[in-house]
């Protein structure tokens, strides 16, 4: 995700090609401007020509992201100062729109409720994959193949299919209940789904359920690049499984970790798919997130301006908080 | 001893967290070996393993159209969007031009961009030239979204490739066009087939797309497909666990033929679409 990493590999390459006259056919072209045709001549060295027919290669991806994603999101800017239901001609609204995010209860509270999404879509997951990747070790991966196989699966099926599984997991007589019951907790079963208190936190957990492998995974691979050197280095100084997990573990994984945060971060605050097949948002307004929210405005409710406002202040907070994780992230390396 | 220790408690953990991911799918599996409409209770081997639910939601929902109209959009989308994150990713790889870091960013915004925050007036703007309800409307507007993407992870493979090789091709007179088609594009595999599937695996599981870009049941793609199932059959276990198998059968069965691929992909960042 950083793009850091590729221009440090471009200044290497660069730099052996430019090494020692032995190291090949390329030796000519950064050797000396006495070259030999006129062709190695424009490419040359120095400053690189500046070449118009990389907008030709560049025109189909931009044409159609611009077409597709930039357009329609400055569309939905424009439409959030309108008052327009979708049939009839709209009218001018101010910041009615933004006034009505920040105040209706509804939708206030889906935002709230995708902000605590992140708990259970990215600090639960990572915390647990932090724990697990230290007690597997490095080397886990390659031991279970078979687990590994099945712990991406949740990353690979479609999310309805994933709601329409778990919609059955909570239900009466679905197998939560029936876990709960064999070991003696049948007390407080009930339809999960169905309950104001509980639906928000089972829901959740789906998310912990489809995140946990994945972050399991990236940070088994990078335990794999930590120098072992440093952990050899820490037993010597008599640290402990713990101590070394602070120590050497942590640190190592920092980049892994901005990875897995801002991937989850943005999935929690998006999410959609879940949240419409299982609850559609209910009981009440207990799960809403901004994803349900939109589209119930558009398309149900007739308020295109207030879905559209909803959906520029949600872009804003994934904007803001990427942002906040890449900074972080990247600070510390 | 510890080491030994370590290595149980490494196999024990795995073993538990590979069994919950497990459970559920099992739970639907075993379900949906009912007869349709028979109430399922927890995890249970079924009194009399069938298959009709499969062929009664088969029927019902009316899944071969469904999933035709899922690959039609999934293999449109998979060449248009290679090609194009191809191109782009070789300019941003190989050359230098005015506005290079600008545009570059500009694409990158799209990663952080959730598309339900563009969805509302996607739908305004194709209606209005009438391409609501086609494929192609889905296909377009899934390569735009995927392009961000695309672009990044090609221009990461073309600047992992030794830059010997283009200035070889160059000196021998070769065009643009030709370095890129016979010398990169081999050498970049791999990691093109790696999209490929990526891309695949997103347009095949798009769900909010597809269910505002395209209203008409004939047309909906397989996943809509399921979330309007959902709806109409809310209570029939077996039914639903059928359709939901008929539904990730083909994402399951690609991801198992090419599960390196999509792990390597995934290791690097690809965000689930």
């Amino acid at each position: 995700m950083s793009t850091t990493t590729p221009s440090h590999r471009r200044d290497t390459t660069t730099r052996r090609a430019a090494g020692p006259a032995g190291d090949a056919p390329c030796g000519h072209r950064t050797q000396a401007p006495s070259g030999r045709s006129a062709r190695t001549l424009r490419a040359g060295p120095g400053r690189p020509r500046s070449r118009r027919i990389a907008y030709l290669y560049l025109a189909p991806a931009l044409a159609l992201y611009t077409a597709f994603v930039v357009l329609p999101w400055l569309h939905t800017m424009w439409l959030s100062f309108f008052d327009w239901d979708g049939v009839t001609v709209g009218t001018g609204a101010g910041l009615a729109n933004y006034r009505e995010v920040l105040t209706d209860p509804a939708l206030r509270s889906s935002i709230v409720h995708a902000l605590g999404f992140i708990g259970f879509y990215s600090l639960l997951p990572i915390a647990l994959g932090l724990l697990l990747a230290a007690v597997i070790g490095g080397r886990g991966g390659r031991r279970h193949p078979v687990s590994r196989t099945v712990l991406f699966l949740p990353q690979i099926i479609p999310l309805v299919a994933v709601g329409v599984t778990w919609k059955w997991m909570y239900s009466t007589d679905g197998i939560v209940n029936q876990a709960l019951r064999a070991v003696g907790l049948g007390s407080i079963t009930r339809a999960w789904l169905g309950d104001f208190t509980w639906a928000y936190v089972a829901v959740g957990l789906v998310g912990t359920w489809v995140m946990l492998g994945l972050c399991l995974i990236v940070f088994q691979a990078g335990i794999q690049k930590i120098d072992s050197s440093l952990y050899e280095a820490a037993r010597l100084d008599g640290a402990g499984p713990v101590q070394e997990f602070f120590a050497v573990t942590l640190p190592g994984l920092r980049a892994e970790i901005g990875v897995a945060l801002t991937i989850t971060v943005i999935s929690a605050l998006a999410s959609f798919d879940v949240v419409y097949v299982t609850t559609g948002g209910g009981p009440g307004d207990s799960t809403t997130v901004p994803g349900v929210l939109i589209y119930r405005l558009a398309f149900t409710n007739g308020e295109v301006g207030a879905a559209c406002a909803l959906a520029v202040v949600l872009s804003a907070l994934i904007a803001l908080i990427v942002l906040a994780i890449s900074r972080i992230t990247r600070e510390k390396t | 001893m510890n080491r030994r220790f370590e290595g149980l408690a490494g196999r024990a953990v795995m073993a538990a967290f590979t069994l919950a991911v497990i459970v559920p799918f099992a739970g639907i599996v075993l379900a949906a070996l009912n007869p349709p409409g028979t109430i399922v209770d927890g995890l249970h081997w079924p009194e009399h393993p069938t298959l009709d639910s499969f062929g009664r939601a088969w029927s019902d929902a009316g899944f071969g159209q469904l999933l035709r109209n899922s690959a039609v959009v999934a293999l449109g989308v998979v060449p248009i969007a290679l090609v194009c994150a191809s191109l782009a990713g070789y300019a941003f790889a190989t050359m230098e031009f005015r506005g290079r870091t600008m545009l570059f960013g500009f694409l990158l915004l799209g990663l952080a961009l959730p598309y339900e925050a563009a969805v509302v007036p996607l739908y305004y703007d194709l209606r209005a030239f009438g391409l609501t309800d086609t494929p192609l409307a889905l296909i377009l507007a899934l390569v735009g979204l995927f392009m961000p993407f695309g672009a990044f992870w090609m221009r990461e493979q073309f600047l992992a490739l030794p830059k010997e090789m283009t200035e070889a091709a160059a000196v021998d007179g070769a065009g643009s066009w030709t370095v890129l088609w016979k010398v990169l594009l081999p050498c970049a595999k791999p990691a093109l087939i790696t999209l490929g599937l990526l891309y695949f695996l997103w347009a095949w599981n798009q769900f909010l797309l597809a269910l505002i870009l395209i209203q008409d049941p004939r047309g909906r793609t397989a996943p809509a497909g399921l979330g309007f199932f959902v709806g109409a059959h809310n209570i029939d276990v077996p039914l639903l666990s059928a359709a939901t198998l008929i539904v990730i059968a083909p994402v399951v069965a690609v991801y198992l033929f090419f599960q390196r691929h999509f792990i390597a992909g995934m290791l690097s960042g690809a965000v689930k679409g």
